[in-house]
């Protein structure tokens, strides 16, 4: 993770940072959530994976179940190392789905934070 | 960290049941746009408000690709322009060719609806608020996009029976000017008593004065979500009903609220209020009806609806109280029967009357809202509906409203179709008997004496 130094604090709030604190420093961190859905076949985590890898996109969590045969995983990324912007990132996700044969969906970890947290 | 669990849970509510967030309207004020030369006026309003709005669609969609939640609306909301218009405009020409100014920059910016083609009259009318009604059935067929409302009550003042008659008239003008529309121009057409300043709802949403020079205000929604929460307590007791709605009306509502920040921080406008409440599409599955059939009930309509409908706006409120800074706008549930599969399926089955509609008025957010009537009902029977609604939020310190749709040539049994989010209705029956002595009195009803709180 990068550290980009301290903020004043009256910024005004940005979705693209999450606020983390760690050892003393402050560090920023874009979160989001890409969820995949599909038909269970061999590969599917690996060709995801390697898309994040090449982009610099580093995995903070994953969580997969199969049920039925169907494959249904959660990755928490941190897109901060990632130099393309959201839209584009999410388009080639999509597509890569597409080509494996899943639905892959990238949002914003701000969602889930704001439903599901008091 | 968020897990696998609550994720699914959110896209489910997303994709199969139509949680989306219904609206987001930027609020503008035209005060300082008040000029007493009517080109001057227009151009300046369509300048302040191409300014304000011309990245308010893009945001938008900005916003709902990177959480994945669709924001179905777009629209905007501006001062009362009776108040806008009132140094300049001489005639009922003068004052639409305001509306279709903003008609137009609506168009140029991309929104589908812009509001506050109003006058606000609950104590008395001036000349211009009286130009600006009469203007309404002209300013309504000769533009698409333009929303208009008058506010004709409220506790504080009592209810301005000169507006209430006029209103009738103006309505039943409406209907006539656009009869080749099946009178869609009613549609867009909606009369108040205690008129929220602040509601990002189409058709009544104007920028009250008392608000800041531009705000972004929030409709959420999720008739769906709420259903489908309940289908898992089928059988349960009140309690869990309750809790129920309450927890999903939090999710639902801190949907809203999130949108509401992201937009208040990328347009730089400040965030005003998240409006929580749960508003119908024709869709499937999106029927506020349908929770009420859920809760138990037969049809919308049949006894205990009432009683259901009040559960259900109570817990809506209590759970999206806690979701959100800021609360305002309608905030509850509404019973549009146009906008509702469930509503006219119970008009259609006979389960469902005006008077009932009129009943479940008094412990929801609106009123008798997008019911179609027979095109031959009389002016001065429209002004006793709405004089009813006016004296149930008056008394109840509620917000009230009337949107009804004379279809002209057409009447009881035959359906109207408005299309879109508009939807269709059945006609409904009203009762004929006259109130023409009543309305034809003139003056005002006194505010009750509850709202002497000082």
């Amino acid at each position: 993770m990068e550290i980009f130094g301290r903020r004043d604090s009256d910024r005004k709030l940005c979705s693209d940072i999450k606020y983390a604190q760690g050892a003393g420093m402050e560090i920023y961190m874009k979160r989001t959530i890409i969820t995949v859905v599909g038909k269970d076949t061999v590969g599917i985590i690996a060709k995801v994976c390697t898309y994040l890898a090449e982009n610099s996109i580093n995995i903070l969590d994953i969580s997969q179940t199969i049920v039925q045969g169907y494959f249904n995983m959660m990755m928490i990324v941190d897109t901060n190392g990632c130099g393309k912007q959201f839209g584009d990132m999410a388009d080639e996700l999509t597509a890569l789905g597409e080509k494996i044969g899943v639905v892959i969906k990238c949002q914003k970890e701000e969602i889930f934070d704001s439903m599901h947290r008091i | 960290m968020i897990n696998l669990y609550e994720v699914t849970e959110t896209n489910k509510m997303i994709e199969k049941e139509n949680l989306d967030v219904r609206t987001i309207t930027l609020g503008i004020s035209l005060l300082d746009c008040i000029d007493s030369d009517l080109q001057k006026l227009n151009d300046k309003i369509y300048n302040k408000i191409y300014e304000a709005a011309k990245d308010l669609v893009k945001t938008g969609e900005e916003i709902s690709r990177e959480f994945g939640i669709p924001i179905v609306n777009k629209r905007i909301s501006v001062t009362p322009i009776a108040l806008v218009g009132s140094a300049t405009c001489k005639t009922i020409e003068d004052f639409a060719s305001i509306a279709k100014t903003l008609d137009k920059v609506a168009h140029a910016v991309g929104v589908n609806f812009i509001g506050g083609y109003s006058a606000l009259v609950c104590k008395g009318m001036t000349p211009a608020d009286e130009l600006l009604i009469r203007s309404i059935p002209l300013a309504l067929s000769t533009t698409e996009r333009v929303c208009s409302s008058v506010n004709l009550g409220s506790t504080k003042t009592g209810i301005n029976m000169d507006a209430v008659k006029l209103m009738g008239e103006i309505i039943h003008s409406t209907a006539e000017y656009t009869k080749e529309d099946d009178s869609l121009g009613c549609a867009k057409l909606v009369v108040f008593c205690n008129a929220p300043d602040d509601n990002p709802f189409m058709a009544g949403a104007f920028h009250g004065v008392t608000e800041a020079d531009k705000i972004i205000n929030v409709g959420v929604s999720g008739p769906g979500v709420v259903k489908t929460a309940l289908e898992k307590v089928r059988g349960e007791n009140f309690e869990v009903l309750c809790e129920t709605i309450k927890k999903t009306a939090f999710k639902v509502t801190r949907v809203g609220q999130l949108v509401a920040k992201e937009a208040s921080a990328r347009l730089n406008v400040p965030f005003g209020i998240v409006d929580l409440s749960l508003a119908p599409t024709p869709a499937i599955g999106d029927s506020v009806a349908d929770i009420l059939c859920e809760i138990g009930l037969e049809h919308a309509g049949a006894p205990g609806t009432t009683a259901a409908l009040a559960l259900l706006n109570d817990q809506v409120k209590k759970g999206g109280v806690m979701a959100s800074s800021y609360v305002g706008g309608l905030s509850g549930a509404f019973i549009p029967v146009s906008e509702d599969q469930g509503m006219i399926d119970a008009v259609r089955a006979g389960a469902l009357t005006l008077e009932k509609l009129e009943a479940m008025t008094c412990v929801c957010s609106v009123g008798l809202d997008m019911i179609a009537i027979p095109g031959d009902t009389k002016a001065t029977t429209i002004s006793g509906i709405i004089a009813d609604e006016m004296a149930i939020g008056m008394v109840n310190q509620k917000t009230t409203a009337v949107r009804v749709i004379p279809v002209i040539g057409k009447g009881v049994g035959e359906t109207v179709e408005f299309g879109g989010l508009l939807g269709y209705a059945p006609i409904m029956p009203v009762n004929s008997f006259s109130c023409d002595a009543f309305v034809n009195r003139g003056g005002r009803i006194p505010a009750p004496i509850h709202s002497f709180k000082n």
